[in-house]
């Protein structure tokens, strides 16, 4: 059984198809990227697959279950213990430290260790800014911080949308080395992105257009580990 | 535990680290708290300091009696069926024709430090006499005569000649020094104070005086029930109350504890409007946040409960504050308008915490109910 599938998936608001008829299967641990224009349905997808939407029309099963059919609270459960989220723009609570942002998304889930989300913040090479609130970061490390929350109560699957849309080169080598080390440890990944170097290091690449599957791309390449040490 | 904890990190944090923006919803539920601890300390000090106030205008019982004199024992009897705490004078006096320079005039014989409490309105140029042979001259009599403080002065008294039939009349003299003048703009001002011994040995016969008038710290419905007991346990003696004072002391008092409601609620009101305003900009400006917030995975009881936590921490701040700022306002206007120092009810502290917390609570409720509205899907697009 696939982790994810979209069964004939629509999102409709009045005339506009923001996703017409979309079906998808996504793998235990794949590692898939979205790519398209602006406005071709990209985050409303993810939005869907996020459980913070609902579809017009058509199945979303995560995990065997229908997602399409659950209630708003059922839903925040399920967000809350299978989907890790990293945003295009750095969201943290401002008035936070690093270390407390982490520890949110631990206190929404069970409960806060703080032991656990330094371990995170280490992973993301930030155990040294855990105290610094947000506006004490730069936006890589802000990214980073989002990266250790997405990832603190080990989901099932992160969705990524344009995680290194507002990133210098180097920024985001760190967050796609990190999606790396994420993919080797067998978490499912999918991330949008209008970034043709960050979309061509996943195993998959979907482009949509205009609501709709336009292409699909599976990357021969793909080597995974020997690919990261090879960008070391 | 760690979850509780986590929690108070997190709704200090949002207060202490976003102070600027708290300052503004604090200090309104402050100048609320203050407002409302000030003049409820004022509320329960009034009738105190009116009272106080009141009894400054005199005596508000007089005891006179049913047949002809008043005996000093039916007074004492009479007293003693106040409890004597609230007793605060007894002046029993005795009015005599004397003359001064073969001049008929009225000679009042009293217990000086009695009248003194039961008339503190009195105001004397010069002292009060202090000890017997000492005189106070009411301010016509003064001019009439023209003495002034200091003039030594024979007082006679001739006795009734009923009393003595055909033998010499012998007139009474005694000799005084002049202490004071007295002036009160009423009949007083047509008489001579001197102590009850004095006029005693003057008249030559002792115990008796015409009314005793005495000043009780009392409510008026206690006043009534006073005189009530008075007049039937001591059967000589009938008691009535000064009704101007004791009946306008109540009315002054209820209408002042009436405007003093009215403007607490008022202001409650106001600061519960403002505290709504303040919230309900606050949550629209973290919109966001709740929004984030929500996408990662916290339920709309949550996002309630820190925004609950939030305003009451804002109300048991605010009312901390509150507290002591209204004690020093209540205290401010107690000097000023009574003139007294306030007495420290420690009962306001929770009260006023409390009902500021919970008018912070109250008033935030829908701007909080609307936070759960947000949408996460907002905040992923970058809204
Ligand atoms: N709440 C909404 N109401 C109406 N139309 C919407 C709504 N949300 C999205 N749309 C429309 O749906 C279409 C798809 O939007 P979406 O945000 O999924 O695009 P996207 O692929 O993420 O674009 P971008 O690359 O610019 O982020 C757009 O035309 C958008 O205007
Ligand atoms: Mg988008």
């Amino acid at each position: 059984m696939s982790l994810l599938e979209l069964k004939n998936v629509s999102k409709i608001y009045g005339e506009l198809h923001a996703l017409d008829n979309v079906s998808l299967k996504v793998e235990k641990g794949e590692w898939v990227s979205i790519m398209g224009p602006s406005g071709s349905g990209k985050s409303t997808m993810m939005n869907i697959i996020g459980c913070m939407d609902k579809p017009t029309k058509g199945e979303v099963l995560l995990d065997g279950v229908d997602i399409s059919k659950e209630s708003s609270k059922n839903l925040t459960t399920i967000r809350r213990d299978k989907i890790g989220l990293i945003f295009q723009q750095f969201h943290l609570v401002n008035y936070l430290t690093a270390l407390e942002n982490v520890m949110l998304a631990q206190y929404y889930h069970s409960i806060p260790d703080e032991k656990e989300a330094m371990e995170a913040l280490e992973r993301v090479g930030l155990a040294d800014r855990a105290k610094h609130l947000p506006s004490q970061l730069s936006g890589g490390e802000q990214q980073r911080v989002c990266v250790a929350r997405a990832l603190i109560n080990h989901p099932e699957i992160i969705l990524a949308d344009e995680p290194t849309g507002n990133l210098d080169e180097a920024n985001e080598k760190v967050v796609v080395d990190l999606f790396h080390k994420l993919h080797d440890e067998g978490t499912t990944l999918v991330v949008v992105t209008h970034d043709p170097e960050v979309a061509e290091v996943a195993q998959r690449m979907i482009v949509l257009r205009s609501g709709r599957l336009s292409k699909e791309v599976v990357n021969r390449n793909f080597t995974g580990k020997i690919k990261l040490e090879d960008n070391n | 535990m760690k979850k509780r904890r986590m929690y108070f990190k997190m709704i200090t944090a949002s207060l202490m680290r976003r102070r600027s923006r708290m300052i503004v919803a604090l200090l309104s539920i402050a100048i609320g708290a203050t407002v409302l601890s000030g003049l409820l300390t004022i509320y329960y000090d009034v009738p105190r300091q009116l009272g106080a106030q009141f009894r400054n205008y005199g005596a508000n019982m007089i005891l006179t009696s049913t047949e002809e004199n008043l005996s000093l024992e039916d007074v004492d009897q009479a007293v003693s069926v106040i409890k004597s705490g609230d007793v605060v004078g007894v002046a029993p006096y005795r009015y005599e024709n004397v003359r001064i320079n073969e001049i008929p005039v009225v000679a009042a014989g009293t217990q000086m430090s009695g009248a003194k409490s039961t008339s503190p309105y009195w105001s004397v140029e010069g002292e009060w006499p202090a000890q017997n042979g000492e005189l106070m001259v009411g301010a016509k009599v003064a001019d009439k005569f023209r003495l002034k403080q200091g003039d030594s002065i024979a007082v006679s008294f001739t006795p009734d000649e009923k009393d003595t039939n055909d033998e010499v009349v012998v007139d009474s003299s005694i000799d005084f020094k002049i202490t004071g003048i007295l002036d009160t703009g009423g009949s007083e001002e047509e008489y001579v104070y001197m102590s009850l011994d004095d006029l005693e040995e003057l008249t030559g016969d002792k115990g008796i005086v015409n009314i005793a008038e005495l000043s009780v710290s009392a409510q008026s419905d206690e006043l009534i029930a006073y005189a009530d007991t008075i007049s039937n346990s001591v059967s000589s003696v009938s008691a009535r109350l000064v009704k101007r004072v004791t009946a306008s002391e109540t009315t002054v008092l209820t209408k002042l504890q009436a405007l003093v409601l009215l403007v607490t609620i008022v202001v409650l009101a106001l600061t519960m409007i403002c505290v709504f305003t303040t919230m309900a900009a606050v949550v629209a400006e973290r919109r966001k946040e709740i929004g984030l917030r929500k996408a990662i995975g916290a339920s709309d009881k949550s996002i309630i409960a820190e925004f609950v936590g939030e305003s009451m921490l804002l109300g048991l701040l605010g009312g901390i504050l509150g507290t002591v700022l209204g004690f020093i306002f209540a205290q401010q206007v107690s000097v000023n308008v009574f003139g007294s120092s306030i007495s420290f009810r420690p009962l306001l502290i929770p009260i006023t915490i409390f009902a500021s917390m919970a008018v912070t609570a109250l008033s935030s409720l829908l701007p909080i109910r609307s936070a759960t509205d947000v949408d996460p899907a907002l905040v992923l697009k970058g809204e």
